[in-house]
């Protein structure tokens, strides 16, 4: 068996090793790789910036456990600014699962910028419709919200003082891992001419791009990297800027192998093989 | 998290990694564990939050008025029609409930689709050229879009000028995938890297906590 033939076939579970060190190694010893603020993240960041102070913040963090990883950093980091810069957030998610996360977010950020529930912020908690919630809202949030996550009547909230729609809102903010984003960009941005900003996952970040362009976005958040941007804007540590130099490790590890296999394959071919991996080397079929 | 939730999360966690050895009993309880406790969890909070406020909450409201009974009872039957589908005799009736819901969500999508989706990307793409060196971008997007429409035009076949359009269409095409796989490369590292993260401080303490 040829040198290119024994590496198209090696154990997968070698290559699942090499991934696990390459993010538990900066983890535990991180080098603290710089990160560039990029003009979509920036864009996000001096939109919130530039809001007059005690302005309503609408925040949908629209995702569940699978996708926290990327977006609960954001959801943090957004949170922690908008309270620093005296702004009063409104919280809301709707996914079912949503509330298990977002309700600890939205203590935490609190916690650390020593902001108090009701004054500060509130969290609306889960309404299950994308759209019917949306459009609304557009009408009447005590409609679709008559009472908050603790079941408090909004009525009763400072909050909540004097917001009944979207005309109560200065920004929309829209966290999600799915085509929640869509129908907010329809209904938020389009329909009722809000100002919104999208913090979506890696996956689907390059989606929306063509929305910035159009400036029915007037910022993007993309995945962990995104949050890790957000992070360093706001002079932050957190879980994102934590993660980046196993992110980087990883892409090169990810990269090396991409080139390895192929130049492998080429050298199967040439030799007369047809790139086929034989039986892999200790490992399954 | 308290302790025993931490371990309980650690456990489930290493099931789950204990696939990329092979399929074995303990990845397969997490999963099923998985499967169940959604399936639970969805359910007690979608009548918590949707049958409770909206169909037994206005039925039982000291109050409520006529008009309120029947704008209650209408969408509770419509969704009660929906779950005929099990029954092969009464799917028909299950339709009636199926159509209602298409017809409605066909009104709100296409008239948002077109507003945000359609209209104002159409109007982003045929604005004047920026100034300076920001021109090369409105250059290659009119570039990208003209010669990827012309990919996917397939009523005249792809050779002459037509064709090399579309040849250029599909370098545009492999450069925004390219650009989405690296995306997608980093959202799924991104979710080991928060079990790593995960196992190495709230778990085993290794690395400090979070709070910055």
């Amino acid at each position: 068996m040829s040198w290119a033939q024994r590496l198209l076939s090696v154990d997968r579970r070698i290559i699942f090793v090499l991934i696990g060190l390459g993010t538990a190694i900066p983890l535990l010893m991180p080098v603290n790789l710089p990160i560039t603020v990029t003009p979509r993240v920036e864009a996000a960041y001096q939109t919130i910036d530039t809001l007059p102070e005690g302005s309503r913040v609408l925040i949908s963090m629209d995702y569940e456990p699978d996708t926290m990883a990327e977006l609960n950093p954001m959801a943090i980091a957004i949170m922690r600014h908008c309270f620093r810069k005296k702004l009063k957030v409104i919280g809301m998610t709707l996914y079912p699962a949503g509330p298990g996360l977002v309700e600890p977010a939205m203590k935490a950020a609190a916690a650390a910028e020593g902001k108090t529930r009701n004054v500060d912020y509130v969290f609306l908690g889960y309404k299950s419709g994308f759209q019917t919630v949306m459009i609304g809202m557009g009408e009447s949030i005590r409609q679709q919200y008559p009472v908050d996550f603790y079941k408090t009547p909004l009525d009763s909230i400072p909050v909540m003082r004097g917001v009944n729609s979207y005309a109560g809102i200065d920004l929309v903010v829209n966290l999600t891992a799915s085509s929640a984003a869509d129908y907010w960009i329809q209904f938020a941005a389009s329909r009722f001419k809000k100002k919104l900003v999208l913090g979506a996952t890696a996956v689907m970040a390059t989606d929306y791009y063509p929305y910035l362009s159009s400036r029915q976005l007037l910022g993007l958040i993309g995945g962990m990297k995104g949050a890790a941007e957000y992070e360093k804007r706001m002079d932050l540590f957190g879980d994102a800027r934590r993660g980046m130099d196993a992110q980087s490790l990883v892409h090169v590890i990810v990269s090396l192998l991409v080139i390895l296999g192929n130049v492998a394959l080429f050298a199967s071919r040439r030799s007369g093989g047809d790139g086929t991996p034989a039986r892999p080397l200790g490992g399954p079929r | 998290m308290n302790d025993a939730q931490t371990w309980i999360a650690a456990f489930l966690t290493l099931c789950v990694f204990s696939f990329l050895y092979r399929d074995n009993p303990f990845y397969r309880f997490a999963e099923h564990l998985f499967v169940g406790a959604a399936a639970g969890y969805l359910l007690a909070t979608q009548y918590q939050n949707v049958i409770l406020p909206n169909v037994i909450g206005p039925l039982m409201a000291p109050k409520i008025q006529a008009s309120g009974i029947v704008l209650t009872l209408i969408p509770a039957m419509l969704g009660i029609l929906l779950l005929l589908r099990v029954f092969p005799r009464l799917t028909a009736p299950a339709r009636w409930a199926l159509a209602f819901y298409v017809g409605v969500y066909s009104g709100i999508a296409v008239t948002g689709y077109m507003q945000a989706q359609v209209i104002a990307q159409i109007a982003d793409s045929v604005k004047p050229f920026e100034g300076g060196w920001h021109a090369v971008n409105s250059i290659l997007i009119l570039i990208g879009l003209l010669t990827v429409l012309a990919y996917f035009f397939f009523s005249a076949p792809h050779t002459g000028l037509h064709g090399l359009s579309a040849r250029v269409g599909i370098w545009f095409l492999m450069v925004a995938f390219g650009a989405s796989f690296g995306y997608t490369v980093m959202a799924r590292v991104s979710l080991l890297i928060s079990r790593v993260q995960f196992l190495l401080r709230d778990f085993l303490h290794w690395i400090p906590g979070v709070v910055s």
